[in-house]
């Protein structure tokens, strides 16, 4: 199918062998030259060659530190380092690139948040409201705070299919609410929260909202002012783009108003024995030489999706998504785990007799990488009385043609096992 | 006696890679592993405890030791098949063993049968914590005997 360009020179279709040839990693055979499938994506995706040659092209040419050298080389990584933030603002709708800060990842963020924000407005008896299926990495940061500073966590349910009780969750704010942090999408069952109404929600009581967008950066547009979220965080390597490197977006008053993360060089505006003062945004969270190479090629990943046009992405995975939530009925005794009306990307499912790890195990032995256990959300596993799940996580490169591949491969894993 | 001299742990795991030999396929090694998991012994459900747990798995596994005449016994369970199946393998070669004998036990036969090669890195740890378990065992009975 070739693709077609719409007036404003993006691809409005979306032609999957082509964006395939982009990735190496998907064209590899593994164990006995079984075509890989690769369908965890949920935690981590596989970098396109844009990516990688950009990461290869800074470290041949272009390495230097950044914001220090009067030298040649220092202005030229110092200038891609920038542009790297400028496209990641551009890309989830921030108003000014300052408001853009580079972490290790999304559990950098959140726990940067914690550390700051967190210690700076939470004390005793107040609370931290958030949802029933976030990752650990969006619970343990706000338990290490409530801990020290005897605050404590309001868990709003979630029903059956993995949709979040709104009505739960209004309720649970109250005047000792200091912070609703939730997932934009769940990461174990692909639930897209309405995060947009949880904003006006806590907004209308004066409560700030952390998002954490680890799941739904790489499948949904997303655009922070529209949200008005206060924080946004997300990772790079779930996006396309390289480890080690991720976002924290946060409103350009609360990050002023907020003590530094880590002190080091970089961070600084003059510092003596006596007494520090901090750099300006977003240098006061950026303690110590970055990841510059990760950032740069997390600019390239958002170029690469720009190029290849949001909505032409998500309608493509959207129609895969619903493909292969059908064709997983097939599998006898299969149940679907995360049935919300609104999702992306993710497939949790159980087999009735068979163990999930076992199911893992014979499918990686024929090709096919998925997930098994508790994907970091063992309260969201408790609630709904499993010990874990199997789950496959689309990407924007994944086919019909592997998700037939995986409904066979199940066929014959519940043939060996039962 | 007789018998009992060839019945050694490096004979028993000579056996074990013959068997795994006649499969070419993966899938038919994996296939084999399953059904050795489900022939095991059962071990009574109320062994099935904290007390007879091996920690560091992403299922859930028991072994339990007896030691009876010089000689080390063992059970085991999962609720995994293919974590059963390594359960078996182990408790083929090292059960009904002198405990010395499974300290020693270079268990090369893994190697052999390529599993490790095919092991995710999680069941690897698991594995290594079974053994880990079966040996801590040996050398408790070898040190109650010797007092």
């Amino acid at each position: 199918m070739p693709a077609s360009v719409d007036s404003t020179g993006l691809q409005t279709t979306f032609d999957v062998a082509r964006v395939r040839a982009d990735f190496p990693a998907l064209h590899q055979r593994i164990y006995d030259g079984r075509p890989l499938v690769y369908l965890d994506n949920a935690a981590t995706t596989q970098k396109p060659q844009v990516v990688i040659d950009r990461i290869r092209d800074f470290y041949l040419r272009e390495n230097a530190n950044v914001h220090r050298g009067v030298h040649y080389l220092s202005q030229i990584a110092s200038d891609a380092y920038d542009e790297a933030r400028r496209l990641v603002a551009a890309f989830i709708g921030a108003p000014d690139p300052s408001q853009v800060i580079f972490t290790r990842g999304t559990t950098e963020s959140i726990n940067l948040v914690a550390a700051t924000y967190g210690r700076r407005h939470v004390g005793e008896g107040d609370e931290i409201v958030l949802s029933a299926m976030e990752h650990h990495s969006n619970i343990v940061p706000w338990q290490l705070l409530c801990e020290e500073k005897g605050a404590r966590l309001r868990v709003v349910p979630v029903d059956e299919r993995g949709v979040l009780d709104l009505e739960a969750l209004e309720r649970a704010l109250t005047e000792r609410t200091r912070l609703v942090a939730i997932a934009h999408v769940s990461n174990a069952l692909g639930t897209v929260n309405p995060v947009r109404e949880i904003i006006r929600m806590a907004h209308a009581r004066g409560i700030p909202v952390l998002v954490d967008g680890a799941q739904a950066i790489q499948h949904l547009e997303v655009n922070v002012a529209e949200l008005d979220c206060d924080f946004y965080c997300f990772s790079g390597h779930k996006m396309y783009g390289p480890t080690g490197i991720g976002i924290l977006y946060g409103k350009a008053e609360l990050l002023e108003a907020m003590p530094p993360y880590q002190g080091g060089g970089d961070m600084i505006e003059r510092v003596t024995f006596e007494r520090t003062t901090y750099n300006r945004l977003p240098y006061k969270f950026e303690a110590g030489t970055p990841h510059i190479a990760g950032a740069i090629g997390l600019g390239a990943a958002v170029a690469y999706l720009n190029g290849l046009g949001r909505t032409a992405v998500a309608h493509y995975e959207d129609e895969l998504l619903r493909y292969a939530t059908e064709r997983l009925q097939e599998v006898p005794g299969l149940r679907l785990i995360g049935t919300a009306p609104h999702k992306v990307s993710v497939l949790s499912f159980v087999i009735e007799g068979v163990h999930p790890y076992d199911a893992g195990t014979l499918l990686d032995q024929m090709g096919i990488a998925v997930r098994t256990g508790h994907h970091c959300t063992q309260p969201l596993m408790d609630r709904l009385g499993l010990p874990g799940t199997i789950r496959a996580s689309l990407a924007l490169y994944n086919t019909r043609e592997e998700i037939d591949a995986l409904v066979e491969a199940l066929h014959r894993v519940v043939r060996m096992l039962r | 006696m007789a018998e009992l001299h060839n019945d050694t742990i490096e004979a028993r795991a000579r056996q074990l890679v013959e068997e795994f030999a006649l499969f070419d396929d993966w899938m038919e090694k994996y296939e084999y592993l399953i059904e050795l998991g489900k022939s095991l012994p059962p071990l009574e459900p109320e062994y099935k405890t904290e007390a007879f747990r091996i920690h560091g798995c992403q299922s859930q596994v028991w072994i339990r030791p007896e030691f009876r005449d010089g000689r080390v016994y063992f059970k085991g369970d999962s609720d995994a098949l293919i974590t059963k199946g390594l359960v078996a393998l182990l408790i083929r070669v090292l059960s009904g063993q002198p405990p010395e004998a499974i300290l020693n036990a270079r268990l090369d036969f893994l190697d052999e049968i390529g599993l490790k090669a095919h092991l995710s890195p999680t069941r690897k740890n698991g594995l290594a914590a079974m053994i880990e378990q079966m040996r801590r065992y040996a050398q408790a009975y070898l040190q109650a005997s010797r007092n």
